[in-house]
């Protein structure tokens, strides 16, 4: 039987997990979650001088019911923790979630009676951004390690 | 005519335990029992005319040996007449409780509802005294200092 190389049947072969986690990885829906000062680095990371739109990442939801991305972004206590962890819940799968700031990483140096020690004592985290605020070359950093992520990830669709 | 705090002190010198004006900061100490009074004195007659409080807020004196061990400090402004006083009282531990000044400035409302949730010091007469900072669950009043620094009550997660 006649074996036809990939240029000579005009078409190409791949499986469908790593089509899927391709679309997935560039268009990433986020629904920013912003409680403190890291929100303006945010804010300058998605304007058009760093413009995360490069990475499919362009178009925030308001509605954690159309995101797949969380964003937290700012100091989380223990007042709102519950709150966000609804959000969390809320969420369709497949979802991440990203620890922007020391104080979602770790809780910064807020190690006091009101603030929560790292937010993935609540929820799972995919990839943490450190940096008190980061800058926006970090999260961009991050943004790409997330899609790595996505891409080698095995996830139910 | 003095000093602002020398004149407070001329008109109620029974009330007023201590008085000083350390870099400008004119100050008086005032009895509890006479608070309610003074204070109306100082916001409604025109040779005080204090329109605004500016904060309200306490002092937690347990580790530099204070008796009575709690101060609560008044900032008083007039826009009238540009200046300004502070005013402090003195509270016991055991008997912490204070005469509520919301019925003179309407923003003691939260700062009152602040000091009680941050230090534990009741406000009689207080419209709806409730914390306003923490969570109706948090035990205790975190801005004392026999507040383990430590301690925590998290609503969810791990109690680390």
């Amino acid at each position: 039987m006649e074996v036809k190389t990939l240029e000579q049947t005009g078409g190409f072969t791949s499986k469908l997990d790593d089509m899927v986690a391709w679309a997935r990885k560039f268009s990433i829906f986020q629904y920013p979650f912003i409680t403190a000062c890291c929100g303006m680095e945010y804010m300058s990371t998605a304007c058009s001088h760093y413009d995360v739109d490069r990475f499919g990442a362009g178009l925030p939801r308001f509605s954690p019911r159309q995101a797949d991305v969380l964003f937290v972004v700012g100091t989380i206590s223990h007042k709102l923790a519950p709150v966000l962890k609804h959000i969390y819940d809320q969420m369709a799968d497949p979802k991440w979630v990203v620890a922007f700031g020391v104080c979602t990483c770790t809780g910064g140096f807020y190690n006091n009676y009101a603030t929560v020690q790292g937010i993935d004592t609540i929820i799972p985290v995919d990839v943490y951004i450190p940096g008190c605020p980061p800058r926006p070359e970090y999260v961009l950093d991050g943004l790409m390690k997330l899609q790595e992520k996505i891409q080698i990830e095995k996830k139910a669709y | 005519m003095g000093n602002l705090h020398d004149r407070v002190k001329e008109r109620w010198p029974h009330a007023v335990l201590e008085l000083h004006d350390d870099r400008g900061d004119e100050t008086v100490v005032l009895m509890r029992d006479d608070f309610t009074v003074i204070m109306k004195a100082l916001k409604e007659d025109p040779e005080f005319d204090f329109q605004m409080l500016m904060d309200l807020t306490a002092v937690d004196g347990k580790d530099l040996g204070w008796k009575p061990r709690f101060e609560v400090v008044y900032h008083l402004y007039s826009l009238s007449k540009n200046h300004r006083l502070r005013v402090k009282v003195r509270v016991n531990e055991r008997d912490a409780l204070m005469p509520t000044a919301t019925t003179l400035w309407a923003i003691a409302d939260w700062f009152e509802r602040e000091v009680w949730d941050m230090f534990g010091i009741r406000f009689e007469g207080h419209p709806d005294l409730r914390r306003i900072l923490m969570y109706d669950e948090f035990v205790g009043h975190p801005l004392r200092k026999d507040y383990p620094h430590n301690k925590r009550q998290p609503l969810i997660g791990p109690k680390n």
